[in-house]
């Protein structure tokens, strides 16, 4: 399984195209690929930049706890995990979550599913930094949206 | 008994401090009985928990040597 922290920029199709590389393509007719990207707005708010911390240590082993279980519910996937930490600025990639299966469903339900808790169980919190410099602890993510 | 505390985030920023060492002798058994030992109060809502760096709750008993942490709820993605 592939887990990584950056902490500098990172380009989420390299990190898929490198992966693949190492992929018996022709065994996985699907791929499915989430990209989530830092918004310049939340809560009606301008956004500048944001910080993300984490618990080193902690956090590699839930997003691996994560993958290892649906690895488990749909054993015929791949996947491969990318979040960054540290100072963000709009549009940097924050989290890749790609899975390959031999078929649809499995690589677009896990997919879905590491996303989601990856969101509501690894260990990370941002703090963005508004338009007027002033800063603000992101209380939750909500569910879904 | 030693306990390795640590706080995350806003609730690091509120403590003032990144964590905690602990010498515990007795009628500490749970996270629970921790964070009132450290802080004299019941824990707040939504504190996440984790204990050797796998998510615990409030219930969940603590031994010498272990490392706690107490966080907000989680916002990455």
């Amino acid at each position: 399984m592939g887990v990584r922290l950056f902490s500098e920029p990172f380009d989420p199709w390299s990190v898929v195209r490198e992966r693949e590389r190492a992929l018996p393509m022709e065994k996985l007719g699907a791929a499915s690929v989430f990209v989530g990207r830092m918004r310049d707005f939340n809560d009606a708010q301008d956004i500048r930049g944001m910080f993300l911390e984490h618990y080193p240590g902690m956090t590699e082993r839930e997003l691996e706890r994560i993958v290892a279980e649906a690895q488990s519910r749909w054993p015929s996937i791949t996947c491969e995990v990318a979040h960054r930490v540290g100072s963000i600025d709009p549009a940097d990639t924050l989290v890749l979550v790609a899975v390959w299966s031999a078929h649809r469903v499995a690589a677009r339900d896990a997919c879905a599913e590491i996303l989601e808790r990856l969101k509501h169980e690894a260990p990370f919190w941002k703090r963005e930094r508004l338009g007027d410099g002033s800063e603000r602890w992101v209380e939750s993510n909500t569910p879904g949206t | 008994m030693v306990i390795n505390v640590q706080y995350f985030a806003r609730l690091r920023e509120d403590l003032g401090r990144d964590g905690d060492q602990v010498a515990i002798t007795e009628g500490i058994d749970t996270v629970a009985d921790l964070w009132r030992h450290l802080h004299r109060e019941a824990p707040p809502p939504r504190l996440m928990v984790a204990v050797n760096q796998s998510h615990a709750r409030l219930d969940t008993a603590i031994a010498d040597g272990d490392e706690v942490a107490f966080f907000p709820p989680v916002t990455g993605g």
